[in-house]
């Protein structure tokens, strides 16, 4: 048997070519934002709904690698509503991820660029579009209107540093006139509100000393530091143990009602997204398939990928004999297909799967869902 | 200058002050140094509880419907320090677990991290080291007792398929050598065979033929869980653990594996031991469940009665813990204060005593014993001790 060729072959001469013409795109993007004094016109924008915190609209996120280009987000549109919690859900690599840090601007760069589209921040009385704002404008916003709660509590803890002084950074940077006494202070108030009894102790303590669910807290109490608008929380429970697991949850939610501010809950646990979500997204390879409100996705699942999401994780009190899986995997985020990019795993599908990628339908005002399954039904209420 | 010539000045004298002490003077510090010496050993002695590992439990008798049997097993491992370095302490991991694991059905074991569920699978496996008490029964062979040429062969019985299925193969061996190597090694199959075999294997993994020959960096996780599968089934074993096999895969994925150790299951009447902290996924797949609290295992049941009827205050709170996929459920939610106590001091009497909600006076001094309240349903609590 002769060997097959391996799927994705590339010659390195055809590498060569991919990465000097990624070299070119990149450092054209890379120039317009690195420019210094860039006028605040230029970025500014208005929101489309005031009483969003942040909407994602149209936004590609590329990432220009050696072997071709990775569409990782394609297309994401959606809203982070003010005082609400917006969970994103999806398998790893379908662009979970890359969403929150497209709005954090902390892609590896300089692979990885948004190339189109607009994150719309609301900072109360105006709003910026983050993916045209200048490099040195973006220390500004993080941490202050939006912070991020890493996934591993032991790896965004520095470890030669105390608890205290690591929290204290970041007031410093965004308070500047702010004293050491007050600051101390401040520090000692955020280990109290995240639920750490012996906060004198812990100010003192170094990362290794603390436990799992309170290296966690530590975290949330840095990302919570300067009262942020925006918290984007990226499987921050997925290393720890279902006991702390809950108590971090209950945290999260009591703070979030405190300090008044809106939560993108990134998690592949559909349990997590239930208890915590006010509105769901629904992601699959790189593009949105399915968003609506919680009970919406839940009760009524509409998209192929979502209901087999469901279906494959088993239920405690729900006896199955055997669990559905979804057949097939993710296509190759390099040559994703012009159809819908579910269709060769889709056991649901109808003949216009054939057709171009589809576009999203209103099954309700605030239930869309991209499927040709709903087109007949969206055509005959006339609202397609 | 002047620091050297004072130092080559104090060379000479044993005592650094000049030694005007009476002997009754010395006497008494030297009677006062004893007593601190003791005090402190005394005291060292206290925290750790005494060195000696206490290792008094009844042999069971071999019953020959059970496959495995382990009883009372202990496993510490020593906290060096001192001095000279010697043993100050030991880290209770596994403190005295007792069941039984009936032919061809699944145990699932639960717990949080730091509980001691690994370490109960790799010494029921006699991996890492002798155990420090109790007894465990492989078809009623004490497999502590084995020389190392008799645990060779009964290696073959026995497998494990880890958590990890990125570290734990290696990445210089291409696929069919991984899933072959102990095949080989144990001579399980002719040689003339032996490439059929693993085809079998392999195939009955979901693994294509062509895969033999690559790398373990060209699979996905799920595919990499697959081979682990492949090689701990390729020896044809009875018994397999699997230490958290599914943690580190996405959803879809994680049923796909769940599917296939259920099938293989029931193709090869296997037993598994399934540790996992999931415990949605221990329900699916498990008949019989272990929960572990501090080396410990607290309740112990089949898996319909733990999970109606949870009896461990414990068991209560871990069930109550888990997210539920339905916005609409209601919680009443037990949450658990603090972490898990450090297994290297635990706590006196019953060890769940400082986080349990139903404390008692009685359960901060004396331990419980194993309680069998319905028909192979054991708890081990004050509660319902009657």
């Amino acid at each position: 048997m002769a060997k097959k060729k391996a799927e994705g072959y590339l010659s390195a001469k055809e590498s060569r070519r991919i990465s000097k013409q990624n070299r070119k795109i990149t450092n054209e993007l890379e120039k317009k934002r690195k420019r210094k004094n860039v006028p605040e016109s230029e970025y500014l924008t208005t929101m489309h709904d005031p009483n969003n915190s942040v909407e994602f609209d149209n936004l590609h996120t590329y990432f220009f690698t050696d072997s071709g280009t990775v569409k990782s987000v394609d297309g994401v549109t959606f809203e982070v509503p003010i005082g609400k919690t917006v969970g994103v859900v999806g398998e790893s690599g379908c662009g979970k991820s890359v969403t929150s840090l497209s709005l954090m601007q902390l892609l590896q760069r300089p692979q990885g660029q948004i190339v189109e589209g607009e994150i719309r921040l609301n900072l109360g009385d105006k709003a910026y579009d983050v993916a045209k704002m200048p490099y040195e404008k973006l220390q500004d916003l993080r941490g202050n209107f939006v912070s991020m709660i890493f996934q591993e509590p032991m790896t965004a803890l520095n470890p030669v540093f105390r608890i205290g002084d690591q929290l204290e950074e970041v007031l410093e940077l965004h308070n500047k006139d702010m004293s050491k006494e007050k600051m101390k202070a401040r520090t000692i108030e955020l280990l109290e509100m995240v639920g750490i009894a012996n906060s004198e102790g812990v100010y003192k303590m170094f990362p290794h000393e603390l436990s799992g669910g309170m290296r966690q807290r530590v975290v949330i109490a840095m990302a919570l530091a300067c009262r942020p608008k925006v918290i984007i929380a990226d499987e921050p429970t997925t290393a720890l143990d279902v006991t702390i697991q809950a108590q971090v949850l209950d945290l999260l939610r009591n703070l979030k009602d405190k300090i008044n501010s809106s939560i993108m809950f990134i998690t592949h646990d559909l349990g997590v997204i239930a208890e915590m979500a006010d509105y769901v997204v629904v992601m699959y390879a790189g593009r949105i398939v399915e968003k609506g409100t919680a009970e919406e996705i839940f009760d009524n699942p509409a998209h192929p990928y979502t209901i087999g999401l469901m279906a494959s994780k088993p239920v405690v009190g729900k006896q199955v004999d055997h669990l559905y899986s979804i057949p097939g995997k993710v296509p190759n985020p390099i040559n994703m297909p012009n159809y819908c990019y579910f269709k060769d795993r889709c056991e649901m599908c109808v003949g216009r799967c054939d057709g171009a990628y589809p576009e999203e339908v209103s099954i309700s005002p605030t239930h869309k869902v991209s499927c040709y399954r709903y087109y007949a039904d969206a055509e005959k209420g006339g609202n397609a | 200058m002047a620091g050297v010539k004072e130092l080559a000045e104090g060379v000479g004298r044993a005592h650094p002050e000049p030694l005007n002490k009476s002997p009754e003077q010395v006497d008494v510090e030297m009677e006062k140094r004893k007593e601190r010496i003791e005090q402190e050993i005394h005291t060292n002695k206290k925290r750790s509880g005494s060195l000696e590992i206490e290792n008094n439990y009844t042999p069971v008798t071999y019953d020959d419907q059970y496959i495995l049997m382990v009883n009372a097993l202990k496993k510490y491992f020593p906290i060096k320090g001192g001095m000279v370095t010697k043993t100050i302490g030991w880290v209770k991991a596994v403190d005295g677990v007792t069941f039984n694991l009936r032919r061809g059905t699944t145990m699932g074991l639960v717990g949080e991290s730091g509980c001691g569920k690994t370490t109960t699978g790799r010494a029921i496996l006699r991996l890492g080291g002798e155990k420090s008490g109790g007894q465990v029964l492989f078809n009623g062979q004490e497999i502590y007792d084995l020389s190392p040429k008799e645990m060779r062969a009964l290696r073959t019985k026995m497998q494990i398929i880890f958590q990890d299925p990125f570290s734990s193969l290696s990445p210089r061996l291409p696929v069919g050598e991984i899933i072959g190597e102990a095949v080989r090694e144990h001579n399980l199959v002719p040689k003339s065979e032996f490439n059929d075999y693993i085809d079998k294997v392999m195939d009955d993994c979901g693994l294509q033929p062509f895969h033999k020959d690559r790398y373990p960096h060209e699979f996905s996780g799920g595919q990499r869980q697959r081979i682990c599968i492949a090689r701990a089934l390729a020896l044809n074993p009875e018994f397999v653990v699997c230490d958290e096999p599914v943690s580190a895969l996405d959803v879809s994925i994680q049923a796909q594996i769940i599917n296939l150790l259920k099938e293989l299951q029931q193709k090869r009447s296997l037993t598994y031991l399934f540790i996992s902290h999931d415990l949605s996924v221990v329900e699916h797949i498990s008949d019989v469940v272990g929960v572990m609290y501090l080396g410990n295992l607290v309740e112990y049941g089949s898996t319909a009665d733990i999970f109606r009827n949870p009896l461990h205050p414990y068991t209560k709170a871990l069930f109550s813990a888990i997210p539920i996929p339905d916005p609409k459920a209601k919680m009443n939610r037990i949450v658990l204060e603090g972490s898990i106590p450090s297994p290297a001091n635990p706590p006196s009497g019953c060890k769940f005593h400082t986080r349990c909600a139903q404390c008692m006076e009685r359960c901060k001094v004396e331990a419980p014993k194993q309680i069998e309240v319905e028909k192979d349903h054991y708890v081990v609590c004050h509660l319902y001790d009657k």
